[in-house]
C-alpha cells in the first residue's frame, strides 16, 4: 500500500486479529455464526418485511394500514 | 376487513418480542456499566502509572469484550420483528421511530466499532492517552446509543412532537426536541443507564468476591471491589433517585399504569405506600373486571401521597377514577375516551372514502383537521380507544404490575446495602475474612439482571393494551401473518439466544478461572 496512513491502519487491524487471544477467536466464530443465522436464515426465510412483500407501493401500504386502523377491534373473553 | 384480531397471533407475537427484548437486555446493561468502570480503572492507571491497574483494566476489559461480542447485533432481531410482525405499528410510527434508531445506528457504528478496536488492539500500539480517550469514547458511545433507543421507547409511552398524516397513514415528526426531551425519555434514560452501572458494579463485586473466597488475586479483587463499591453505591443511589422521579412522571403520564403498580383501585387522599404486599383472588370488581385484593400488606400511611403529590393530603388517582372518570379532578372516563377515539376514526374513514371518490376538496379539508391541535388533543390522542371493546380492557394486569414494581424496589434497596457493606468491610480490612458476605456478593450477581428485567416488564406490561399510549393497541399493531411462523421463530430465537447465553457464560467463566498472569 502506497498510503502510509492506510498501511498503518491495515497493520493495526491485521496485527490485532493475528495476535488475538483464544477467547477473541472464539467470540469471533460466535459472531460470524450469529450473523449468518440472523441475516441469511432468519432475515431471508422468516423476516421479510410484511408491507414490502405484500404491497407494491407506499399508496397501497398506507391504504392497508388505514384499513387495519379503521376496522380492528380488540375482543377479549 | 378485520372484524376480530386473532388473539393467539397477538399473544405469540408479544411473547416473541418479549423473549428477544429480554434476552437482548441480558447483554446491554453490562456493556453500559462496565465500559465506564473500565474507563475509570484505566484513568487511574494512566494517572498513577501503576502496572497493576493496567492488569486490572485488561482483565475486566476481557470480560467486557466477551459480553460485547456475544450481545452485539442481538437488538437487530427486534428491528426484523418490527417489519414482519408489527408492520402496522412500524408504518404508523413513521420517522418518529426511524430517526432515533438511525442516529443510534450511526453512533453505535462510528463510536463503538471504531474505538472498541483501539481498546482491544491498541495496547502498546497507541499512546496511553489516546487509548484512554478511546475507552472513554466507547463508554460514552454505548450509553448514547441507549439514549436513542430509550427516546423511541419513551415516545410509545408518551407520544409527542408529531402530527398524523392521513395520506400516508404515518406520524410525522414536527418537533425533534419535544421527542428528545420528552420527560419520559429523560427519566427513562437516567434510570436505565444508572441501573446498568449498578449491574456492572455487582458483576465486578461478585467476581472479585469469588477471587477472595478462593484466596486468589487478592490485590486485583480488592482494588476492583473498591471501584465496584464506590461506583455501585453511587449508581444504586442514582437508581433510587431516578426511579422515584420516573414513578412521579408515570403518575402524571400513565396514571393507569401507576395505579396498577400500586394496586390502587379507588383513589384517595393520604394514600399509603405499600412496602410489602400479597395479592389474593377476590370478588372485587373494577367495572366488570375482577381484580385481586391484598391478603396481607405492610403500608406506610400517607407516604404515597407525599412522594407523588408532595403532600400527605394529595389525592392519588385509583383505577376506578380512570374507568368511570372524575369530573372534580378533570379525569375523562374510558367510555368518553372511546367516543373521542371513535370520532377520530370516523374522520379517518371519511378521509378514506373521499380518497376513493377523489373528492379533492374534502381530502384537503380533512387533512387540515388532522393538523389541528385541538382535534389532536381532544380526539386523535384517543384514537386507540376506538378499537377497545369494553372499558375495563384498558386495565393492565395488576398482579404483574404490582409484583414487578415492588420486587424491583426491594432489590434496589438491597443493592444499596450490599455496596455499603462492601465498602465498610473493605475499609476495615476485614472483607477477606467475611466469607458470608463474599458469598452474598457472588450470589447477588443475577439480582440486578432480575431487577432490570422486572423494570422492563413493568414498563411494557403496565401499559397494556397499548403499544402507543392511548393511540394504538397492541392488537391494531400486529401484522396478519400466520401464527405458526411466529411460533417457529419464537422457538428459533429461544434456541439461538440460549446458545449465545451459554457461550457467553462458559467463555467468561474460563477467562475468570485463568486470570492472565502478571
Amino acid at each position: 500500500m502506497k498510503n502510509p496512513g492506510l498501511n498503518k491502519l491495515f497493520r493495526f487491524y491485521y496485527d490485532g486479529f493475528r495476535n488475538m487471544p483464544d477467547w477473541g477467536r472464539k467470540v469471533w466464530i460466535i459472531i460470524i455464526i450469529k450473523l449468518f443465522i440472523m441475516f441469511v436464515i432468519l432475515k431471508i426465510f422468516f423476516f421479510q418485511d410484511f408491507l414490502n412483500k405484500n404491497y407494491l407501493n407506499d399508496k397501497q401500504r398506507s391504504e392497508h394500514v388505514i384499513d387495519q386502523l379503521i376496522n380492528s377491534s380488540d375482543k377479549h373473553d | 376487513m378485520i372484524e376480530n384480531v386473532d388473539l393467539s397471533l397477538v399473544d405469540w407475537s408479544r411473547a416473541q418480542f418479549a423473549l428477544t427484548a429480554m434476552y437482548h437486555w441480558l447483554f446491554v446493561p453490562l456493556t453500559l456499566g462496565l465500559s465506564f468502570m473500565l474507563a475509570i480503572m484505566e484513568t487511574i492507571y494512566v494517572r498513577t502509572g501503576k502496572e497493576e491497574w493496567k492488569r486490572i483494566t485488561r482483565f475486566w476489559m476481557t470480560l467486557f469484550g466477551i459480553n460485547f461480542a456475544i450481545g452485539i447485533a442481538t437488538g437487530i432481531i427486534l428491528e426484523f420483528e418490527f417489519g414482519t410482525n408489527w408492520s402496522n405499528y412500524s408504518w404508523f410510527v413513521g420517522d418518529i421511530f426511524g430517526t432515533p434508531l438511525a442516529v443510534e445506528g450511526i453512533l453505535a457504528f462510528f463510536l463503538e466499532a471504531t474505538f472498541v478496536a483501539v481498546m482491544f488492539f491498541g495496547w502498546n500500539k497507541v499512546s496511553k492517552k489516546f487509548h484512554l480517550v478511546s475507552t472513554w469514547l466507547v463508554a460514552i458511545g454505548a450509553n448514547l446509543s441507549a439514549l436513542w433507543i430509550l427516546v423511541a421507547n419513551a415516545w410509545m409511552q408518551k407520544p409527542v412532537g408529531m402530527i398524523f398524516n392521513p395520506d400516508t397513514a404515518r406520524n410525522e415528526m414536527v418537533n425533534f426536541w419535544a421527542i428528545l426531551f420528552n420527560q419520559v425519555a429523560v427519566d427513562k434514560f437516567l434510570h436505565t443507564i444508572s441501573s446498568g452501572f449498578l449491574l456492572a458494579s455487582m458483576f465486578v463485586l461478585g467476581i472479585s468476591a469469588w477471587f477472595l473466597i478462593r484466596k486468589r488475586e487478592d490485590l486485583l479483587a480488592k482494588r476492583s471491589i473498591l471501584i465496584a463499591g464506590v461506583f455501585g453505591l453511587l449508581s444504586s443511589l442514582m437508581v433510587a433517585f431516578t426511579g422515584d422521579a420516573s414513578a412521579r412522571t408515570v403518575s402524571k403520564v400513565q396514571p393507569v399504569k401507576f395505579a396498577s403498580m400500586e394496586a390502587l383501585y379507588e383513589g384517595k387522599n393520604n394514600a399509603g405506600l405499600i412496602v410489602f404486599g400479597v395479592l389474593k383472588d377476590s370478588e372485587k370488581k373494577i367495572g366488570k373486571k375482577i381484580v385481586k385484593e391484598f391478603a396481607f400488606k405492610i403500608e406506610i400511611p400517607g407516604l404515597l401521597s407525599v412522594l407523588t403529590g408532595g403532600d400527605k393530603d394529595a389525592y392519588i388517582q385509583g383505577l376506578a377514577d380512570h374507568l368511570s372518570g372524575n369530573e372534580k379532578l378533570g379525569i375523562i372516563s374510558v367510555p368518553e375516551k372511546m367516543q373521542s377515539g371513535k370520532f377520530a376514526r370516523d374522520v379517518l374513514t371519511s378521509y378514506k372514502r373521499a380518497r376513493l371518490i377523489n373528492d379533492t376538496a374534502r381530502i384537503e379539508a380533512i387533512k387540515g383537521v388532522f393538523k389541528d391541535k385541538d382535534f389532536h388533543d381532544k380526539y386523535f390522542r384517543y384514537f386507540g380507544y376506538a378499537s377497545i371493546d369494553k372499558p375495563e380492557d384498558v386495565i393492565p394486569d395488576v398482579t404483574i404490575s404490582f409484583y414487578s414494581f415492588h420486587l424491583m424496589v426491594v432489590l434496589g434497596f438491597l443493592f444499596i446495602l450490599i455496596f455499603s457493606a462492601a465498602l465498610y468491610l473493605l475499609f476495615r480490612g476485614t472483607i477477606s475474612d467475611k466469607k458470608w458476605f463474599l458469598w452474598i456478593a457472588l450470589l447477588s450477581i443475577p439480582l440486578p439482571y432480575i431487577a432490570s428485567e422486572l423494570g422492563w416488564l413493568l414498563t411494557e406490561m403496565g401499559r397494556q393494551p397499548w403499544i402507543i399510549q392511548d393511540m394504538m393497541t397492541v392488537s391494531q399493531a400486529v401484522s396478519q401473518i400466520s401464527t405458526g411462523s411466529v411460533i417457529t421463530t419464537f422457538i428459533l430465537f429461544a434456541v439461538l439466544f440460549t446458545g449465545l447465553l451459554i457461550s457467553e457464560i462458559s467463555i467468561m467463566v474460563k477467562q475468570i478461572k485463568t486470570v492472565p498472569k502478571r
